[in-house]
């Protein structure tokens, strides 16, 4: 693996993008383990930021109408129901009367998910115009008034975070609520979650409190807990917004190994180099060939200078 | 949300398994009380968002950037050896091309008022960018190349911006490629490699079939050649992707993009092979070898555009592979332990 500021651990990405005496860098810890899908956080998201109203639907997937993040969803509660073997130090919830299948049980998962603010941030990387900048508090954010709707981060996001919205055809997302923080003030959802799942703070104490969180849990049974995102040396560099699940991230809508592509940029450089004097090596033979006395004795008219 | 939860698991089951573990409850006959698919995925949404871009704009920008940039360095040759009437035919082609494929950019934009902020900054991470400042200084030279040809005023400045266009084209034609490739769309970032061949290729064969439809046959010699290498090169470069993607080469082969792609290649190859074979004798030949070369080249881009919209819309095309890797490396972390 090659290690250059494209990928890899990098401990101060603020610094690094050019803030001076930063702050510390800030995150989210999600705990989903203990979220119980009041949506609070989503109401408040969308209540502060004052992001539009994007469709109502009633989708069958569970409690979960909000469907999945996206230019007007900044954060989205994903209700996961699973029948689950009984046993297995799970949390159980008791059946509805003939609901059941094979003596297996339903269980609830529930998980509040963000923008990942990632440490090698793809949509940061692509962006164009600059519009997408790494704030002094280590996340990324989109300024409005920059963004020309190139879409290029939307493709880009290993999350399928970011997204235009068709109103208005610029980019958006979370910003982890840059107002609130350049203020003192901790991001909305975190300040509305009732039960603690959404946790904010410097992201180096989140992490120690995570692997705490992980520790006592596996303690008491509940082995399937893992943490998702918390890793510095991952695809990402490590998500500035980390969770702890209880399943396989996949079953939540999360990518099992999310990298930033732009990790492989010198490579590709390299190859579209190669292939671009590739291009000019194909024509230049074709007139090489061509040059060669024409076998047929027609020539061409007598046009050609020099061969 | 067009595809089914059930669609989903077929897609993911049914492929030829390639990832080592067949994993998932619920997968082995019980009856699923929520859809199977919740299990690979959330209620089989995609995981990531396919471009928002346009088809029509952006495969069309690919098409277009190709045939600008490779003709340009046909123009060059042709130029330097003599076949005026085709140096200037494609000067044109290439200017035509280059402003077409300016006009798709700036049309497919959010905020199309705001082109200029391509230019507020210079950012080599971001392919784009890099490709906005290579069109702005590659535009001028092909349109420089293109008045001078066409008016036969400024021979000298004339030769300097063909020389300059030509150095330029091919850059133009290959960074479509990385700015594809420099995404999350499992088929387009999976052939990172191989993707600049192809377009490379795609281009080539789109110039040379211009200037069989364009110039004279006593002058096509280079272009016929040129189709034939290109053709070669397309159909071995693009089989080496697939072998490349793995299960996600089915998107390379179903539905639209596989439709395109295998239009693609017939016309490429029937076009290459008309051209190498009657090109020259029949102008009626060269022209239809000439049509169907560009037609082939704008069906690769079309359907490698399709096909990373598909890779992007389906979940398992995201979470095998990346579940493969992840395996792949924790048996390898496993063994480091031991
Ligand atoms: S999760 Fe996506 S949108 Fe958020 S910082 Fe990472 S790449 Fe950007």
């Amino acid at each position: 693996m090659t290690h250059h500021l494209l990928s890899g651990p990098e401990h101060d990405p603020a610094r690094d993008a050019g803030h001076e005496n930063a702050p510390p860098r800030v995150g989210f810890f999600t705990d989903t383990s203990v979220c119980i899908g009041c949506k609070a956080c989503e109401v408040a998201c969308k209540e502060w930021n004052a992001i539009p109203e994007d469709g109502m639907a009633f989708t069958g997937m569970s409690y979960d109408n909000t469907q999945g993040l996206g230019a007007s969803t900044w954060r989205h509660v994903a209700f996961v129901e699973q029948s689950v073997p009984t046993g297995g130090g799970r949390t159980r919830l008791p059946l509805v009367s003939g609901g059941g299948t094979g003596g297996g049980e339903v269980r609830w998962l529930m998980s509040s998910d963000v923008c990942k603010h990632c440490t090698h941030a793809a949509c940061l990387d692509v962006c164009p115009t600059g519009s997408l900048f790494r704030t002094e508090f280590g996340t990324v954010v989109v300024q409005d008034d920059i963004c020309n709707g190139c879409g290029y981060c939307v493709p880009a996001c290993p999350y399928g975070v970011i997204e235009q919205r068709p109103s208005d055809g610029r980019a958006f997302k979370c910003t982890m609520c840059y107002d609130r923080l350049g203020a003192g003030l901790e991001p909305a959802c975190a300040k509305a979650c009732p039960t603690e799942s959404i946790q904010f703070g410097e992201l180096d104490e989140l992490r120690e409190r995570a692997a705490l969180r992980v520790d006592q849990l596996h303690k008491e049974g509940v082995t399937d807990a893992r943490l998702y995102g918390h890793d510095p040396q991952d695809g990402v560099g490590g998500d500035g917004a980390f969770f702890l699940l209880l399943d396989e991230p996949e079953v939540y809508g999360l990518p099992p190994a999310p990298v930033v592509t732009t990790r492989d940029l010198p490579v590709m450089w390299r190859h579209a180099a190669t292939a671009a004097l590739s291009l000019m090596g194909g024509f230049a033979l074709s007139f090489a060939l061509s040059a060669l006395p024409a076998r047929t004795g027609r020539t061409r008219t007598g046009r050609r200078g020099r061969a | 949300m067009k595809r089914r939860t059930d669609d989903v698991t077929a897609a993911a089951g049914g492929t030829s398994g390639r990832t080592p573990n067949a994993r998932r409850r619920g997968r082995n006959g019980e009856e699923p009380m929520v859809p199977r698919a919740t299990f690979d995925s959330y209620y089989g949404r995609p995981v990531i968002k396919a471009p928002g871009w346009s088809a029509r704009d952006i495969a069309g920008y690919f098409f277009l950037g190709g045939l600008a940039g490779a003709g340009s360095v046909l123009a060059a040759g042709a130029h330097l050896t003599g076949r005026t009437a085709t140096a200037t035919v494609m000067k044109l082609s290439s200017l035509a091309a280059i402003t077409l494929s300016a006009a798709a950019l700036v049309n497919d934009l959010g905020r199309p008022g705001r082109f200029a902020n391509m230019l507020r900054v210079v950012k080599p991470t971001s392919p784009m960018s890099v490709g906005s400042w290579l069109l702005s200084a590659y535009g001028p030279c092909a349109g420089a190349a293109a008045l001078c040809a066409a008016t036969g005023r400024l021979p000298r400045a004339g030769v300097a911006a063909t020389g300059a266009a030509a150095v330029l084209g091919p850059a133009v034609a290959a960074y479509t490629a990385v700015l594809a490739a420099d995404t999350a769309v499992p088929a387009w970032h999976g052939v990172h490699r191989e993707l600049p061949y192809v377009f490379v290729a795609s281009a080539t064969a789109a110039a040379s079939g211009m200037a069989l439809v364009l110039a004279p046959s006593c002058e096509s010699g280079p272009a016929r050649c040129a189709a034939v290498l290109a053709a070669a090169g397309e159909i071995s470069t693009m089989s080496a992707a697939e072998r490349r993607l793995g299960m996600v080469a089915e998107t390379y082969r179903e539905g639209r993009a596989g439709r395109l792609l295998r239009a693609a290649r017939v016309l490429t190859v029937a076009g290459a092979a008309g051209a190498a074979l009657y090109g020259r004798r029949s102008r009626t030949v060269a022209v239809g070898s000439g049509v169907m070369l560009l037609a082939g080249s704008a069906c690769t881009r079309f359907g490698v555009f399709a096909a990373g919209v598909a890779s992007a819309e389906d979940p398992a095309y995201t979470v095998r592979p990346q579940r493969a890797a992840k395996d792949r490396e924790g048996l390898r972390g496993a063994a480091g332990c031991a």
